[in-house]
């Protein structure tokens, strides 16, 4: 049982933590800048709110080298497992469809084996059996509404001001809701960290004025990367868009994406 | 006007309450929550402060231009030196740490092997049916494949 002593006594040590922490918040910003320098003067600072990245497919140039989910597993660390991707890339065969039906198009097969981390054999899908077939990258769509930013309950996942959809990995309670609501499957728990991971248009490279490794080691430029508040007269985004029919990955699901693609066909989700 | 007791203890006890939010509020938020959003802003930094494996085509062609030269015009010169020479951050930091070769043969396949899934004006081939048994180094120069490497 609380006596009314206890009560004020409890009031007044709360006062005191209050005006304690308040003259304390200023040392705790000091020891969060000490222990994130700022980067080298040679790349001078990075704002975000004065960039807006975009990468942009055209899965017409893609020839399933697998490079880029190479690449990516190399530049971020990811778990070497063949479950565990930020980017990997998926081949599209569709069949011929039998004479007897109406339909134009056959049955739809996707594979991509690891990932297509180790490249593409030839299809074991005998090629008169084949209508079409083509590759399409996949990576974190960047979602304007995104699904999992929202469902997060601890603020780790969100968007940043340069418009990419990060992970605050030392918030990140591991409890994979983000995980489940993204519809494109860009997501998994790192089995390391124990946080969420995805793709992150590798975030540590362009803050630094240098490309996402997997645009980097694309061999055709299938994919095509950009600062949208770059002053540059040439920006290969814009370019894409102004000359090229784009689509987006399940449009209707709403979630708005901001990596178009070119060149897809209808089978495509 | 005197307050009665009952309302001037409610009212300590409001004030004790918020306090106490307060202060759990001050010392549970971190610093840097809501400087951009709904997150922390420090995440940003922490996410672009990890180190790189690729040191980017710029910093290849800074010492390299030899190569730069001779892949221009030819049906190689997008290829960023990485795509073939894997990642390099080290070697382009250091010029003594060693680049490592390209030493697996099938690595040209990687791209070129015969797949209807890939774009038809792409040059793709069944490697026994082109070549034989040959490398495609016989008669391909990686930087310039129209021509025979440099004896």
């Amino acid at each position: 049982m609380k006596t009314r002593r206890d009560v004020l006594k409890i009031g007044g040590i709360a006062s005191v933590s209050v005006c304690v922490s308040w003259v304390l918040r200023p040392l705790a910003t000091e020891a969060e800048k000490v222990a994130n320098p700022p980067r080298s003067a040679s790349t001078g600072t990075y704002n975000p709110t004065e960039h807006q990245w975009r990468m942009v497919i055209d899965s017409e140039k893609c020839i399933g080298c697998g490079l880029c989910a190479k690449a990516c597993k190399q530049e971020n660390k990811v778990p070497p497992e063949p479950y565990y991707f930020r980017t990997w890339v998926e081949r599209y065969v569709i069949k011929t469809s039998g004479k007897a039906t109406q339909e134009l198009r056959g049955e739809t097969v996707v594979d991509s084996p690891n990932g297509g981390i180790d490249g593409f054999a030839p299809s074991s899908i005998p090629a008169e059996q084949v209508l079409r077939s083509f590759f399409v990258p996949k990576l974190c769509n960047e979602c304007d509404n995104s699904p999992c930013t929202k469902c997060c309950p601890v603020g780790a996942a969100f968007e940043s001001p340069d418009g990419v959809v990060l992970v605050d990995k030392n918030y990140c309670i591991g409890c994979g809701f983000c995980v489940q609501s993204c519809p494109y499957g860009c997501r998994f728990l790192n089995p390391i960290t124990r946080s969420a991971e995805k793709c992150t248009l590798c975030y540590h490279r362009i803050t630094k004025g240098l490309w996402p490794a997997c645009v980097e080691v694309c061999p055709t430029g299938a994919r095509i990367f950009g600062d949208l508040k770059s002053k540059t007269p040439d920006n290969p985004v814009r370019r894409f868009v102004k000359e090229k029919k784009v689509q987006v990955l399940k449009p209707y699901l709403g979630t708005n994406p901001k990596v178009f693609y070119a060149g897809l066909d209808k089978e495509v989700r | 006007m005197k307050i009665p007791p009952q309302i001037s203890r409610l009212l300590l006890l409001t004030v004790v309450i918020v306090l106490l939010f307060m202060s759990a509020k001050t010392i549970l938020v971190p610093v840097s929550f809501g400087q951009y959003g709904w997150y922390r802003g420090q995440a940003l930094k922490e996410n672009s402060s990890s180190g790189i494996a690729f040191a980017g085509h710029e910093a290849c062609e800074e010492c390299h231009s030899d190569i730069v030269k001779r892949k221009a015009g030819a049906r190689h010169k997008g290829l960023n030196c990485e795509a073939c020479h894997e990642a390099n951050a080290a070697h382009a930091e250091d010029p003594n740490v060693s680049p490592g070769k390209i030493t697996n043969p099938q690595f040209c396949l990687r791209c070129h092997v015969k797949d209807f899934a890939k774009p038809e004006k792409f040059p793709q081939v069944d490697a026994h049916e082109h070549a034989g048994k040959d490398a495609c180094g016989t008669c391909h120069d990686p930087h310039r494949p129209s021509e025979s490497p440099a004896k």
